[in-house]
């Protein structure tokens, strides 16, 4: 599904080159899991960007379902983000003045979906993350556990084919950690592609594949051996 | 994203924070409420003031004679005159001011010594008793006939037909009550007598007719009429400066032009207090932007294009801006009824002003709204997200 070929991504400070990227080559298959893990600085943020598509290349090919988006302008890589991929932030980043219910709908009303449709897919969503009671509440009457569950339900509600978690246990103690956890590979088993991104090594170990970033480098990409 | 789920948006921020949605109108409140009121104000009078003039007669002439002392018209004249085409009837005039007197009171009017004819041409009619009548010049009566004003003034009552008044010393004796004619920014058509023109004459010890009040057949007949006399009066003076023709219509006219360009320069002015309170609203809007930066950038991160911040900030501003222009009409509708109920002023606000100030307010939303909403739509949703 992704296959990314050279990626590189260079930052122009003053009259010196920093290359966050300096040449990814890798490919996800549909039904992956795959965990990227790297010091900070390693470029694993950057890499995640690029992969959902909140920004492009400087160097490189990425080919998102066979289709090359690397040169992509605003409007066609925020159709992509839209329908295509769904985001899970360490800080959840829900709206905080919107509901839950409200915060899943968003995807969908920028896809352009009608009111009644948009209801269901919400329920829907919400249904799937155990969080149908608590849809008319507010991020700040929710605890973290939950609102990175409303979060991940926004993420799956326009049924996009990729989900990429940035650091998803990372605002939570081990105990809720591990709940979204369980819910992350219950999507996986469901059939959802998913790449994460870490430096825990516990919830690193929860995907099928671990890919090791150092400076802007891959330096190792081998099969998770589960504990 | 449909429009209607961007006023929904719009308004759910609004009203999320009253207070400052409040003040932030404030300033589109102020100028809406003004340009309402100050034109509702000014083409109130321009409306009282034209229906003054046309209440005296649209077909009513008036001739002034300018220079030296022996210029003026004779009893011959004015029956030539009178047998011109399209002039129906002439009334010579004098006019000025007098104090009158009625035991210890006393009060400044302005007099006119005229003739019977002044009657129908000037659509003064009386209420009681009768207006002067030809025997009155004839024999020089002191007669007059005086307005509900100085009968309200001088007797306090309307029952003053057979009274006595003095005028400028002089004892007369009152025949007529005029009709009640209302006040205008003209004065008040109220405050007045009228007494026959040879009466005066032989007070004054001058007997030259200088002003005459002249009524044409019809309205449409008024320019024709204005020919006539100037075809006239240049045979007989040789000399255009000599005479000046003021027709009411042309009264009338300049009344309308005078108060349409007082108005417009009342809307003006109170047009730029929207300027004010549209550079209020861009304010706003910029720190609200700021306020918003992780918000704008995870409705980019889930799929919000350039153009769907750019709409939702640029359609805020539009309500806010159209919110405060709803109150500042309702506002100024009520103000300017109070204002012109308490000084006695009339109002006259025209759907056509209602549609001009809301489309005013909404404009100002769209254009002061632009910048910081473009600002918004700009930002990288990156750097957004990363947002402290």
């Amino acid at each position: 599904m992704i296959e990314m070929k050279n990626i590189k991504k260079i930052y122009r400070m003053g009259s010196e080159e920093v290359a966050a990227l300096n040449g990814i080559t890798l490919s996800v298959k549909k039904h992956e899991f795959v965990s990227v893990v790297g010091p900070s600085g390693s470029g694993k943020t950057t890499l995640m960007n690029i992969i959902g598509c909140l920004d492009t290349p400087t160097e490189g090919s990425y080919k998102f379902e066979g289709v090359e988006i690397s040169q992509y302008d605003n409007n066609q890589l925020a159709r992509i983000r839209n329908r295509k991929i769904g985001f899970i932030f360490q800080k959840f980043n829900l709206l905080p003045k919107l509901t839950a219910a409200e915060n899943v709908e968003l995807p969908l009303i920028y896809m352009g979906m009608p009111g009644r449709e948009r209801k269901e897919r919400v329920a829907a969503a919400l249904k799937s993350v155990g969080l149908s009671n608590r849809s008319h509440h507010r991020p700040n009457e929710l605890s973290g556990g939950q609102q990175q569950r409303v979060a991940i339900a926004r993420a799956l509600v326009t049924g996009p084919m990729l989900l990429l978690a940035d650091e998803p246990t990372g605002a939570l103690d081990s105990k809720t950690g591990e709940e979204v956890m369980d819910l992350i590979s219950e999507l996986h088993s469901k059939g959802n592609t998913i790449i994460l991104i870490t430096h825990n090594m516990e919830v690193a170990k929860r995907g099928q594949r671990i890919i090791r970033l150092h400076d802007g480098l891959i330096v190792s990409d081998e099969e998770a051996v589960s504990v | 994203m449909k429009f209607s789920q961007g006023i929904k948006m719009a308004l759910s921020a609004i009203l999320s924070n009253k207070m400052r949605s409040f003040l932030t109108m404030l300033g589109v409140i102020i100028g809406v409420a003004a340009v309402i009121a100050l034109i509702g104000l000014g083409e109130g009078a321009t409306g009282q003031v034209s229906d003054q003039i046309e209440s005296l007669g649209t077909n009513l002439i008036t001739v002034n004679l300018t220079g030296g002392r022996n210029r003026s018209l004779e009893e011959d004249d004015i029956e030539k005159l009178k047998e011109k085409p399209y002039i129906e009837s002439i009334a010579p005039y004098f006019s000025g001011s007098a104090i009158v007197k009625v035991g210890n009171k006393n009060m400044n009017t302005s007099l006119e010594a005229t003739s019977p004819e002044y009657e129908d041409i000037t659509n003064s009619h009386v209420q009681a008793g009768r207006f002067l009548v030809d025997n009155d010049l004839k024999l020089r009566f002191r007669v007059a006939v005086i307005g509900v004003e100085v009968a309200d003034e001088l007797f306090g009552h309307r029952n003053v037909v057979g009274e006595s008044i003095s005028i400028n010393g002089t004892p007369f004796k009152i025949v007529g009550l005029l009709e009640e004619k209302g006040s205008s920014m003209m004065g008040s058509a109220d405050n007045r007598i009228i007494i026959p023109l040879t009466t005066a004459q032989r007070l004054l010890r001058n007997t030259s007719i200088r002003s005459f009040y002249i009524s044409a057949d019809s309205p449409e007949t008024v320019d024709l009429a204005v020919d006539e006399l100037e075809a006239y009066l240049m045979k007989k003076f040789k000399d255009e400066n000599s005479f000046r023709i003021i027709s009411q219509s042309q009264l009338l006219s300049t009344v309308n032009e005078i108060a349409g360009t007082l108005t417009m320069m009342l809307g003006g002015i109170a047009g730029i207090s929207l300027v004010v309170g549209g550079i209020g609203i861009m304010n706003i809007m910029l720190v609200s932007v700021t306020e918003r930066i992780r918000e704008i950038g995870i409705r980019k991160a889930i799929g919000a294009r350039r153009r769907d911040i750019l709409f939702q900030f640029l359609i805020e501003s539009m309500v806010i801006s159209g919110l405060g222009g709803v109150i500042g009409i309702l506002l100024g509708i009520t103000g300017s009824n109070l204002i012109g109920r308490a000084l006695n002023l009339p109002v006259a606000i025209s759907p056509r002003v209602i549609a001009l100030a809301t489309g005013f307010s909404v404009t100002v939303g769209i254009i002061f709204g632009l910048y910081p909403a473009n600002k918004a739509s700009k930002l990288n949703p990156i750097d957004a997200l990363a947002y402290e």
